[in-house]
């Protein structure tokens, strides 16, 4: 029975979902404007909203003091990097996890998460000269290697939730056909899989180029992400709202354009098996 | 023989690409750590008149807001990371930093030009450990009273060159007008032991209040300590600006910028910044004092100077010296001066730039700045005698832990979460406490 | 019908995340343990390897820690409360039909890819700043005194600017759970004259418990770490120092690693406890 949806009602709730949409989408909004002001007219009093002459000398100046290219290119890395590299480890073990759980699964799935419970500054100094010893320091490789691990967890756990919803009866079909371990993974169960590790995948890397302790006391250089990059940007002397716009709006720029074209993918697989 | 001289042949050309890559080797890349604020930036500008001069030195530069930029290079050092071989440091981790032996001395190894007795002595002595130089200033300040003289006329009232803290509360709340948006006076407010305890500290010495007696024993118990923060939170609630609590220098300087302060006391290198009519609305209205007294014979101004340093573990130390040389030598203030006008050099750390007529024309502020510099004394900062050296800070590892939870109680004092009373108790009791672990 | 063969497969396939994670726990967390028993303050250059239990008592006894922890479970449950509701709220108006949905859920989502630096540096000056934030504009517009949130309600704006981060995932999986919905079932129990509450009540809501749980215990392992967000923000001033701020303080900014580091080892017995609460909950919601 098709209820009809009056038109009144449906530009009720359209009229709500926008007011709510742009109220959460606000703040991006007034930085992104801010960032075409200039200092003065950013914080004019009034507050001026559309009408300005708008100028691009911030970014100009953000470019010229900074190193933005390098700084996005080691966010890329380091992103995708520590992701791909967590996704390597993490498919084999979430897969036996679903598939072959033992007794011991549970334990070790909570102590995985526990894990990331570790607070990052307590292990600051021990991670420091770690690194220093294999001489390591404001490298690519050991902030891939450093978030990879922090996020370890929770991809296993993601993919765990995901695998799991997959029927055990499918591989058992497989398997009744002759297909080995390897045949089983490659072509029937990633195949299905392979939503939750795109899902996986995105929400990793959102979460490594946010990450804003370590990827800051560990480099220095040559290895120095975004998130590096905003810090020589906030207070300044004298005022710097519209710089500070300009130089948020190119950190977050990319991985915001990045997530509103993967959206779908992402919340496709984003169930961590609240869905049964 | 062909094949001889071929070989020949063959072995020079590699000797001389050999060399050629040795050459290209000898490039040194100096990884310089830096606070991001007008002047250091505006170094970074003009760098290329480094690197001309010394093509075989290539600049690297971490930029970073003052917090971030402690939390990097104090992991570094205190790792002996060896990341940074030029550190930006100031006046309080100099002398500690030098103790632990993790600074390069720099009596040898400058260049000819740099010229180190030409620093000012106030400057110097902070920054030196028996008789040895452990960084070199970029800029050196001390505070002082910034106020409107248009303001002060309109209130009816004529600034002495060395006021009273009484004074400056009658004259905060003449000038005071909240519904023009005028507080008459602007302070730091916002925690953290080089924001608003830099400023308390250096008020309280001028209470003839201290942070420790003779015997290590915190004094916030102290009558003098109560006076002090009593009158420094009514004469903010009087005529502080609201919010004045998250309010640090940065915030601050906004704020007269606007035309929203009657006085701001402040560090001098404000100076420049307020008189420059391209950011500041009141440049031509902006006079000067020096930090105000209580007549005990001290006054409430501090010394600090942001210097360059060069750690022990860096492997470029000669390098290092040589741009330390060219950054905070004489010749970088004509730089300046040349680019930028006289008045955008940084102050604060020779003696021959205040012996610069043209200077003098251009900063109105610079005498005022040599006095207050000078009217300063880290070994001597307080009235009754204390254990230690710092005029607005402590130099013992512990203070800067100390003095940003003591700066946390006084700045929720601000807020009107808790009365002085409160603030002053939880103080006494979490610094005798953190003495008491460090072993004093 | 797991085989022997397939048992010891499984167990080589979960090998490598189980070293890779306990060599992380391994090495800095024994160091850690270690320095949590040693004198151990680089600016004083003193390092005496072994002083008992010294460290956990004077961090444990300091009256800062009982505050912290409060702090904490404050932030925490605050940010929770706020995301849950208000996701609960957004993925049932994301459910309706309208015009634009795809364009609304982007604007939704937005917040969650913002770098929490950044956010909170552009909370901090943009909004809260009370001579040129926007909401001091707007106090001022309707005849109010500009209000100090920073200053008079920091827990409160801190919480504000996490909450805003986090609303965009705790709506993005309640909005999964939503969508798989017995519409039939919503239908009939509208066709019997069940008022909207509770049919909110007895239908939606047990539905969406776990969902719920999830949102819960994935958000509480990120939020027991903020840091970024109080560092940009307060500081750690007016009660806003978390267990986690607290240690940062003790090894950062005391320089004293041995004592920050059995802060560290103590925060991580308390998260574990949290954790192990949290699981039974959410295992037995699971399963």
């Amino acid at each position: 029975m098709a209820r009809a949806i009056t038109t009144r009602k449906k530009a009720m709730w359209t009229a709500l979902a926008w007011a709510f949409g742009l109220l959460m989408f606000f703040p991006i909004l007034w930085t992104f404007l801010t960032s075409f002001k200039t200092e003065a007219t950013a914080i004019a009093d009034p507050p001026v909203w559309f009408f300005f002459d708008w100028t691009t000398e911030n970014y100009a100046d953000v470019f010229d003091r900074s190193n933005y290219p390098l700084a996005l290119t080691n966010s890329i890395i380091i992103a995708v990097g520590s992701t791909l590299l967590g996704i390597l480890i993490a498919v084999p073990a979430a897969w036996a996890m679903a598939f072959v759980p033992g007794r011991r699964t549970k334990d070790v799935l909570l102590w995985m998460l526990s894990t990331k419970m570790l607070p990052a500054v307590g292990v600051l100094y021990p991670l420091v000269l770690v690194a220093k010893w294999l001489d390591i320091l404001d490298s690519r490789i050991l902030l891939v290697v450093v978030l990879m691990l922090i996020n370890l967890p929770i991809i296993v756990w993601m993919l765990y939730t995901y695998f799991r919803e997959i029927p055990g009866e499918i591989l058992e079909a497989a398997r009744m056909d002759g297909a080995n371990l390897r045949n089983e993974i490659l072509y029937v169960l990633t195949p299905m899989a392979l939503p939750g590790i795109a899902s996986t995948v995105l929400l990793n890397i959102i979460l490594a180029w946010n990450e804003a302790f370590w990827t800051i006391l560990l480099t220095t250089v040559s290895a120095a992400p975004l998130t590096k990059f905003i810090a020589s940007f906030s207070a300044p002397e004298g005022l710097f709202y519209a710089k500070l716009s300009a130089a948020s709006m190119l950190a977050i720029a990319p991985i915001l354009v990045m997530g509103w074209f993967s959206q779908k993918q992402l919340v496709r697989g984003l169930t961590f098996g609240a869905v049964k | 023989m062909k094949l001889k001289n071929a070989l020949f042949a063959a072995s020079a050309i590699v000797s001389v690409t050999a060399t050629a890559a040795l050459a290209q080797s000898e490039t040194t890349t100096l990884t310089i750590a830096t606070v991001n604020n007008g002047d250091m930036v505006r170094m970074q500008t003009l760098t290329d008149d480094f690197t001309e001069q010394h093509p075989d030195i290539q600049l690297e530069w971490v930029t970073l807001e003052e917090n971030v930029l402690r939390q990097n290079v104090t992991t570094d050092i205190s790792t002996g990371g060896g990341a940074y071989d030029v550190m930006t440091i100031g006046t309080y981790e100099v002398p500690i930093w030098a103790n632990n032996g993790w600074l390069v001395s720099l009596n040898d190894g400058m260049s000819d030009d740099f010229a180190a007795d030409d620093l000012l002595p106030a400057i110097a002595d902070g920054l030196s450990m028996d008789g040895e130089l452990y960084a070199a200033p970029f800029y050196g300040e001390s505070s002082m009273v910034m106020y409107r003289t248009d303001l002060m006329e309109e209130a009816g009232l004529e600034m002495p060159d060395a006021p009273t803290w009484e004074f400056i509360r009658e004259a905060a709340a003449a000038m005071t007008d909240r519904d023009a948006d005028i507080n008459g006076i602007c302070a730091r407010g916002k925690a953290g032991w080089g924001e608003n305890m830099a400023f308390l500290t250096a008020m309280a010495n001028s209470f003839g209040a201290r942070w420790f007696d003779e015997d290590w024993q915190a004094q916030f118990d102290s009558e003098e300590w109560s006076e002090a923060l009593t009158f420094y939170l009514e004469m903010m609630e009087e005529s502080g600006p609201a919010g004045a609590a998250n309010n640090g220098f940065n915030e601050n300087l906004t704020l007269f910028q606007q035309g929203k302060c009657g006085m701001w006391i402040d560090a001098t290198v404000a100076a420049s910044f307020v008189t420059n009519p391209e950011d500041s609305t009141v440049a031509d209205s902006v006079g000067f004092a020096l930090a105000p007294d209580t007549g005990l014979g001290k006054r409430g101004n501090w010394l600090w100077a942001w210097s360059l340093a060069i750690p022990t573990s860096s492997e470029k130390q000669d390098a290092a010296k040589t741009f330390i040389s060219w950054a905070t030598g004489p010749g970088y203030a004509e730089l300046v001066a040349e680019n930028e006008g006289w008045a955008n050099v940084p102050p604060g750390t020779r003696t021959s730039l205040y012996e610069n007529q043209e200077y003098l024309d251009a900063a109105p502020f610079a005498q005022m700045t040599l006095e207050s510099i000078n009217a300063a004394d880290p070994t001597n900062p307080t009235v009754d005698p204390v254990p230690y050296t710092g005029v607005q800070f402590v130099a013992i590892p512990e203070f800067a832990g100390i003095g940003t939870q003591v700066g946390q109680e006084f700045s929720a004092a601000l807020a009107g979460q808790q009365s002085a009373e409160e603030a002053l108790s939880n103080a006494q009791a979490l610094t005798t406490d953190e003495m008491e672990a460090a072993g004093y | 019908m797991a085989t022997q063969h397939s048992r010891s497969a499984a167990r080589l396939m979960i090998a490598p995340a189980v070293f890779a994670l306990m060599v992380w726990m391994l090495i800095p967390l024994c160091m850690t343990l270690y320095f949590s028993f040693a004198d151990y303050r680089p600016m004083r250059g003193s390092f005496e390897p072994w002083i008992g239990f010294e460290n956990y008592v004077r961090f444990v006894t300091s009256s800062s820690f009982v505050d912290s922890v409060v702090t904490t479970l404050q932030m925490v449950g605050g940010i929770l409360l706020i995301t849950i509701v208000g996701g609960v709220m957004m993925a049932l108006l994301l459910d309706k039909p309208m015009f634009g949905q795809g364009i609304v859920r982007i604007l939704v989502i937005a917040p969650f890819f913002v770098m929490p630096t950044v956010s909170a540096l552009v909370w901090k000056n943009m909004f809260f700043n009370v001579d040129n934030g926007l909401f001091s504009y707007a106090f001022q517009g309707l005849g109010m005194e500009p209000y100090d949130f920073l200053s008079q309600a920091p827990l409160f704006s801190i919480i504000v600017i996490v909450a805003w981060q986090w609303l965009p995932f705790a709506t993005l999986i309640l909005l999964t759970a939503v969508q798989s919905l017995d519409s039939e079932q919503l239908e009939a129990a509208e066709m019997d004259g069940a008022p909207a509450l509770s049919r909110f009540r007895y239908i939606i809501l047990p539905h969406l418990s776990r969902a719920i749980t999830v949102v819960i215990l994935i958000q509480t392992i990120f939020l027991l770490s903020i840091f970024a967000e109080i560092f940009v923000t307060t500081n750690g001033a007016f009660g806003t120092r978390t267990l986690t701020y607290l240690v940062y303080q003790r090894v950062l900014e005391s320089q004293n690693i041995g004592l920050g580091s059995a802060g560290g080892i103590i925060a991580v017995i308390l998260a574990n406890i949290v954790a192990i609460f949290l699981m039974r909950i959410v295992g037995r919601n699971l399963d």
